[in-house]
């Protein structure tokens, strides 16, 4: 497939790098001179110069055919959106992946229409709760495009599920218990699985059905 | 009276948020650096606020859900086009005006619904007027001698 990477950051030439041993076409945008030489000297004519939000850059690098996917991984947010929109509106590309760098422009991705996206800091923060949890409910992933989202309960001895099967448990509609893990070892949830103090279960629900879970498994 | 709130106050920023003003508008001007307070004049009778623009929570400190006008005036055309679109699609803005340096982009994002200021194709424009009427000859001077 043919690739336009706009960013040679650490990440952008990682990812440059990986997907030309995967076989693929890929072009490099990278606006600073002296990164951009850098670059030059491993990907040759596969990194251009310049900045990826101006429509003729973008049109040197192919961007008209289209592309298959265009990954929009700079170190600025309003960046990273500005190409996103500009691929997808104004030349059709059909995948967008966007990189945001401040949690707090996540928002603004979303408001316009930018998924998918990837944040360094939201998923170190998703791993630092589900190491340490301090709260009942850790959202695990979000599958924005299939309106569901993942999330793991602790459920400890005064939860009211803990000693009671699944089946008996009236969970909210639009939510499903996945797996069970129990010192050390995860089972798939089914109907006859008796939940027990300690156990960490994986859910599967409508965003908008947490707090509804969170009573009927932890009573909070 | 109408409010106005002006994201970015340098050059441009700075005197919109002072004739609207002047106009009796209510303006809030938001900019990254406070010495840019200094572009306002002595005495300075709206709100200054420091802070980015793509900061939702600022935004609504600075009162963008009342505000009849949204000017987003700063240095970066995609901070501003992305500005821009918040006010307009988050915050349901009526009136939002953006600046973009970038024909290209200005014009993408017009397409798309939103009003942006071009200043560079106006330059353009006028320079390519001012360059025509030069290219005009003037009258010679011997036909002002006939006349006097």
């Amino acid at each position: 497939m043919y690739v336009i990477v706009a960013g040679g950051g650490k990440i952008g030439a990682n990812v440059t790098r990986s997907l030309l041993r995967l076989g693929h076409e890929v072009t490099l945008i990278e606006q600073r001179r002296d990164r951009f030489e850098v670059l030059e000297d491993e990907f040759e004519h596969q990194v251009q110069r310049g900045d990826a939000t101006e429509l003729f850059v973008l049109e040197r690098a192919g961007i008209a055919r289209p592309p298959d996917i265009v990954l929009a991984l700079t170190g600025d947010d309003e960046d990273n959106m500005i190409v996103g929109q500009i691929a997808r509106e104004k030349y059709g590309v059909p995948k967008v992946i966007a990189r945001v760098n401040d949690p707090r422009n996540q928002p603004h991705f979303d408001l316009l229409g930018i998924s998918p996206t990837i944040c360094a800091t939201s998923s170190v923060m998703a791993l630092v709760e589900h190491e340490v949890p301090e709260h009942d409910l850790i959202h695990l992933l979000e599958l924005r495009g299939e309106n569901l989202e993942i999330v793991e309960v602790q459920i400890d001895g005064d939860s009211p599920s803990a000693g009671k099967s699944i089946e008996a448990l009236s969970l909210p509609e639009g939510s499903r218990l996945i797996s069970v893990m129990r010192s050390g070892h995860a089972e798939i949830a089914v109907g006859s699985t008796v939940l027990e103090a300690g156990d960490q279960v994986l859910a599967i629900l409508e965003p908008g059905k947490e707090d509804e879970l969170r009573r009927v498994l932890l009573r909070r | 009276m109408l409010n106005a709130l002006v994201i970015g106050c340098g050059r441009v920023g700075s005197a919109v948020a002072l004739q609207l003003h002047q106009e009796e508008w209510d303006v809030t001007v938001v900019d990254e650096n406070e010495d840019a307070l200094s572009r306002l004049g002595e005495n300075w009778p709206g709100r200054f606020i420091v802070g980015h623009g793509m900061d939702a929570a600022l935004l609504r400190d600075a009162g963008i859900e009342e505000a009849d006008a949204v000017v987003v005036a700063t240095d970066g055309d995609n901070t501003n086009i992305i500005i821009g679109q918040v006010a307009q699609k988050r915050f349901d803005v009526r009136c939002v005006v953006v600046r973009v340096l970038d024909p290209a982009r200005a014009k993408f994002y017009a397409e798309r619904g939103l009003n942006t200021v071009n200043p560079t194709s106006v330059a353009i424009d006028a320079l390519l007027d001012a360059s025509r009427t030069c290219a005009i000859p003037a009258a010679p001077p011997e036909a002002e001698e006939v006349v006097g």
